[in-house]
């Protein structure tokens, strides 16, 4: 490794060449205080536009100061960072800052993880010298995501993550100086862009600017209404993340306190995602299956390769994306949609109860999710099949507003009998996870023999676009191609070498999070820390390997389910309740 | 098609033998402002009677800005075999009469300002030729410089030449252009560029669009001699949109360029390839920083970003490309006709060759002027500029546009040159040069600076998108009468922080008008905030009217004031009405006695 000499603060130290400024001072226990820099490196997420200046430092005594977050080392450089003058300087631009934010941090979302709020308390700012007109924006009101946009420090993040890892291309700069500011084009409202409300710009938000639509105090409302009997169901994701909010380490399952508190909160019934995941493999397996069995037989109508359709910012996507191609994608519900199907029509009637009676609440560690339960075809007679979805941020303040101590609380199971589920669905939560719980099925199926290593290694890791075979399971002699992508850029990444006839795959998973739903737009506050999501990764793969039924298929209330209602999968029952239809939308 | 230096010889020799023709040649000025100004009616007067007479003795040539702002619409009018006289300020009937004397082989003597210190290597055919038409550039050893250097020239030699030339940036930065290109030329790559950076954006600044209206081919000539120095085969121009002219002069000299092969396919024979083409710019100030004006050129918002990477590396579409400024490729084919050594021995050491700038502003010649470096402001604004309009008093002079500052009196023997304006703390800038008078209130003249920026910052960065805002609202304040001594050092703290942290030099240099004034007009500061009165009696919330006993109650002005705040019987003295005046200076301007003061 090539290195070059230079001198922070009067420290001679030797430093990579091409390390940064900032970088290289970290190395020798120097902190500058940042603001607008992010790098996630395994998210190919790097803001690197130097807007805030905040971390400016002198560089051999010039009067320019340069950035120190993407200014490179050279040799013999004489860095300063901490002088008087440098100093004062932050604290005018932190001043700067504030003077056009509004200063209601007391009731503001991100109260507590603001990355503006921690600089100021930093610098002990008390008095903001420079007084002036504060930008005034409408805010902007979507089913999963607002735009607070008076709170915008136009550091970028949102912009980078929605246009260079998620290639959603919806928001960006507009106008310019003083008016300058972060918005989808023309200042439409982002419900009417091709916005996927995959979150990941909130998840990066430094301030408030954009935030989840919060629907606690609805939860509370329907939890307190004694005519609603109210229904809960946990993605898988959530459990490994929910402890971080109380002081556990990330990846911890915190399955059996979350059970705990919610029953303590008056949930009548306390099911589990998880038992859904199950139901989408039954379909989704059986779809496969037929797929390429119709093609073995010769069908040249026959689509493959199958797509996953469990992410809604995923389905959100091909929709706006690629419209021409949503004969691809798998017509099965998300586990979210699937449950609260089952429990509205099924569970409700076997327990002398009207849709109208029960009130599903879903938690979920994604924010699309809130825009999935909205969508039109997702209700009957203007009652939605999910009655409202909150992220696992939201769960955690709900927690803390009711005033259990969660980490004392004791494990207590899931409520049957949507409370079983197998290890194959514990990892929808995480990338690859899909498509894995999909071949074990599929391979029994397919195969009529007994898998006996479920561990499809090839098909895990954490590169954006993964494409695996699966040796086991052939087709027409060869083996079974699957694609796996994480991030819409990913995705459209694979996407185009499929239309582009580039690869030819079977079945392709996709999740619009890197990562997967551990690293969902509504999981606790990662701070562009990766290491947080891969924990929670390894605490659902630890799920999945420490239980005995690890195939969807081998769940006996699954099997029930079938037997007693739904006959067979993919059957006109099935139909009906467990799948459903894609709409082209336009792309702005 | 113009295949080598013979052909280029001839077309020189075919104009002197036309020249020798018993012909009188009157050109008109055709630049936008002489247009406004209406050269167009006297051109298509001329034109007129000429045709209708079928006068073939006199030949009428429409050409670029002759830099006589202060005297459009302007003619230049030269009898066969006597010395040039140019005319100003024409309307229809003089040039009737002007035609009627060159029909009588009768002339006068230039009746414009000209002064002898003019030195145009950059303007030299500005106002000369017809810009339209490309025998007339050749005429005046145009393309000669280019087929010099792919003839007898190695790229390096003609990077070396540059350098050796000592020529410096003139779009602001005063970067050395021989270093700029040799970066360019040292990156290897499948494609290079050649940018000429057209968006001339200061307000009162109007150089380039001179030079492009006047004088196109040299531009073009000089980015195709880049091209070869840098091994590039395109160029672009980015020029504004607000600039219709100058457009449609380079397109027609691009057409024209391409049909006679001086541009287009191996030029001269040799195997140089160079191709030009436009792209508008929709006239935003950010835009003229090169890093910003590459982004909008590929679509993008017009942003600066950060350097490293510099253009020279990663530029155009991530090429390395070379980006100047319109007066930068303005001296190229000099330097290349004429040798570096001439360009060197004129100018200071450290800054070779003239410099150009947009004078205006209270001074009696407004107008276009090139000077040799190390002229001195006094000599531009007395001697060139004529002094102050109205035999007022001189006050300040500002340069560099919003991103200079203004300089005093005790500045005047400055030479003019990169390095000494910066030392005064302003600087060269692209070349506006704004004068002001005793009437000026250098407060008001920073907020006016600073207003610009505001509305041209790009609002990228936090220093320049709400520092320079609340930096005007500072001086807002204090024009309107709110300041507080505290103030003034809020100013300066604040200026010094936009002006150290700001990501690019629109933001870098926003606060210079600020600091300039500050630093020469403090006593004019205080005044303002601790006695609330504008000396210049500019600021409107700081100035009151009032009525002496000069007043005989002729009652003009109680009749010229729209909101009726001066009250009195006829023939007796009046009074404002403080409360109700809006200080519109109606009353001031309506009386005749000089009873109305303002203060």
């Amino acid at each position: 490794m090539e290195t070059v000499k230079i001198k922070i603060n009067g420290i001679e130290i030797e430093a990579p060449k091409e390390v940064t400024i900032l970088n290289a001072a970290k190395s020798v226990g120097i902190h500058i205080p940042s603001l607008c820099h992010l790098k996630i490196g395994e998210m190919d997420y790097i803001n690197d536009c130097a807007t805030c200046r905040i971390c400016v430092v002198e560089v051999n005594g010039q009067q320019n100061l340069y950035p120190s977050c993407e200014t490179r080392v050279a040799e013999g450089m004489d860095i300063v960072t901490n002088s008087t003058e440098l100093i004062e300087i932050r604290k005018s631009i932190l001043e700067l800052l504030l003077s056009n934010h509004p200063k209601n941090c007391l009731t503001c979302s991100k109260s507590g993880e603001c990355e503006l709020q921690k600089l100021a308390n930093e610098f002990r700012i008390k008095n903001i010298r420079f007084e002036g007109e504060e930008s005034t924006y409408r805010i902007d009101n979507s089913a999963a995501i607002i735009r607070d946009i008076d709170k915008c420090i136009m550091c970028r993040r949102c912009e980078t993550m929605c246009n260079k890892v998620q290639t959603c291309y919806v928001l960006s700069a507009v106008n310019r100086g003083f008016e300058a500011v972060i918005s989808p084009t023309y200042e439409q409202d982002i419900e009417d862009t091709s916005c996927t409300f995959c979150g990941q710009c909130v998840a990066v938000c430094p301030v408030g600017a954009l935030h989840e639509r919060d629907y606690t105090w609805e939860a509370v409302e329907a939890l307190a209404d004694p005519s609603k009997i109210t229904v809960a169901q946990i993605a898988p994701a959530v459990r490994v993340a929910l402890g971080e909010e109380f002081g556990f380490e990330p990846g911890t399952d915190v399955s059996g306190k979350m059970v705990n508190v919610l029953k303590k909160m008056g949930f009548d019934h306390v099911f589990d995602t998880n038992f859904a995941a199950d139901l989408t493999i039954m379909e989704e397996a059986t779809e496969l299956k037929s797929r390429i069995e119709r093609y073995l037989a010769g069908d040249k109508d026959v689509k493959l390769p199958l797509l996953t359709s469990c992410c809604p910012a995923w389905v959100k996507f091909i929709e706006h994306n690629y419209p021409e191609m949503l004969d691809i994608p798998s017509t099965a519900k998300s586990p979210q949609q699937m449950f609260s199907s089952v429990i509205k029509e099924i569970w409700a009637k076997d327990m002398g109860l009207k849709r109208e009676d029960v009130f599903m609440i879903s938690i979920m560690p994604c924010l699309a999710k809130k825009y999935e339960a909205s969508r039109v075809e997702f209700s009957k007679d203007g009652n939605r099949d999910t009655d409202l979805s909150i992220s696992t941020r939201e769960l955690a303040n709900l927690i803390k507003q009711s005033g259990f101590n969660f980490k004392v609380l004791e494990d207590i199971p899931f409520d049957n009998p949507f409370g079983v589920s197998s290890g194959a669905a514990d990892i929808f939560g995480r990338t690859g996870g899909v498509i894995e719980a999909a071949t074990r099925t599929a391979y029994e199926w397919i195969t009529g023999t007994s898998l006996e290593n479920v561990d499809f290694s090839q098909l895990r890791g954490l590169e954006g676009v993964r494409i695996a075979e699966v040796p086991e399971l052939t087709i027409d002699g060869s083996p079974l191609r699957i694609g796996i992508a994480h991030g819409l850029g990913s995705a459209r990444e694979l996407l185009d070498k499929i239309k582009n006839g580039e690869e030819i795959l079977h079945a392709i998973e996709i999740m619009a999070c890197k990562g997967g739903c551990v690293g969902g737009g509504g999981q606790p506050y990662h701070h562009g820390d990766f290491e947080i999501i891969k924990k929670r990764f390894e605490g659902i793969q630890a799920r999945d390997n420490n239980k005995k039924m690890r195939k969807s298929h081998e769940n006996p209330y699954i099997k029930e389910l079938y037997e007693k209602y739904l006959g067979e999968p993919m059957s006109e029952k099935a139909h009906e309740l467990l799948h459903t239809k894609y709409f082209p939308k336009k792309k702005n | 098609m113009i295949n080598g230096i013979h052909d280029l010889n001839k077309i020189v020799e075919e104009k002197h033998l036309a020249e020798k023709e018993n012909q009188t040649i009157i050109k008109v000025s055709m630049s936008t402002c002489a247009i406004t100004a209406g050269a167009d009616t006297i051109f298509d007067y001329f034109k007129e009677v000429i045709e209708r007479e079928e006068n073939d003795t006199i030949k009428l040539i429409s050409t670029g800005c002759m830099g006589l702002c202060h005297s459009e619409p302007t003619i230049e009018v030269t009898l066969p075999g006597k010395k040039p006289s140019i005319f100003g300020n024409l309307n229809v009937t003089k040039a009737e009469k002007i035609l009627k004397d060159v029909k009588y082989n009768k002339t006068h003597e230039t009746d414009v300002f000209m002064s002898d210190k003019l030195q145009k290597i950059v303007l030299k055919n500005c106002g000369f030729i017809d810009p339209e038409n490309i025998f007339e550039a050749i005429g005046n050893n145009g393309y000669f410089a280019l087929n010099k250097v792919l003839t007898s020239m190695k790229p390096q030699e003609v990077i070396d030449e540059i350098k050796l030339s000592g020529l410096r940036g003139r779009g602001g930065g005063g970067f050395p252009t021989g270093l700029k290109w040799q970066f360019a030329a040292k990156n290897k790559a499948d494609q290079k560029y050649v940018v000429c950076n057209a968006d001339e954006g200061d307000p009162g600044a109007f150089m380039d669009r001179s030079v492009l209206e006047g004088d196109p081919h040299a531009i073009l000539e000089a980015m195709a001699i880049c091209g070869y120095a840098i091994g590039a085969d395109q160029g672009v121009i980015y020029i504004r949109a607000e600039y219709p002219l100058a457009i449609k002069r380079l397109e027609k000299a691009i057409m024209d360029a391409n049909i006679h092969g001086l541009l287009g396919k191996n030029i001269f024979g040799t195997d140089f390839n160079f191709k030009i083409r436009l792209k508008y710019g929709a006239g935003a100030f950010v835009c003229g920083e090169e890093t910003a004006l590459l982004h909008s050129m590929e679509g993008k918002r017009g942003e600066p970003t950060l350097k490293p990477p510099f253009p020279a590396e990663a530029g155009y579409w991530e090429k390395p490309t070379n980006v100047n400024n319109v007066e930068t490729y303005g001296n190229i084919p000099s330097i290349i006709n004429k040798g570096a050594l001439w360009f060197k021995n004129i100018g200071t050491e450290k800054s070779s060759g003239t410099k150009v700038f947009a004078l205006a502003g209270k001074i009696r010649n407004v107008g276009l002027i090139e000077v040799p470096m190390g002229t001195t402001l006094e000599e531009v604004i007395f001697d060139i500029g004529g002094g102050i309009v109205g035999n007022k008093e001189f006050k300040a002079v500002q340069t560099g546009g919003p991103s200079g500052g203004c300089l005093t009196e005790k500045d005047l023997d400055t030479p003019i040159d990169f390095d000494n304006l910066i030392a005064k703390g302003s600087m060269m800038g692209s070349g506006g040069m704004i004068v002001m008078d005793e009437d000026d209130c250098m407060v008001a003249i920073a907020k006016f600076y600073l207003g610009f920026t505001v509305e041209e910052s790009c609002g990228k960065c936090t220093p320049c998108r709400i520092g320079t805002k609340r930096l005007y609202e500072i001086l807002e304040r204090i024009t309107d009468g709110k300041g507080c001594l505290k103030d003034l050092k809020l100013l300066k703290d604040l200026s010094n922080t936009i002006k150290r942290a700001s990501l690019c030099g629109l933001g870098k240099t926003a606060p210079n008008p600020v600091l300039s004034t500050l630093r020469n007009f403090h006593d004019e500061y205080v005044t303002h905030v601790k006695d609330k009165k504008c000396p210049a009696t500019v600021c409107i919330d700081l100035i009151q009217f009032t009525i002496t006993d000069k007043c005989i109650g002729c009652t003009a002005c109680a009749k010229a004031c729209p909101t009726e705040a001066i009250m009195g019987r006829a023939k007796e003295k009046h009074f404002v009405y403080q409360d109700r005046c809006i200080k519109c200076g109606a009353c001031y301007n309506a009386c005749k006695f000089n009873a109305i003061e303002k203060r």
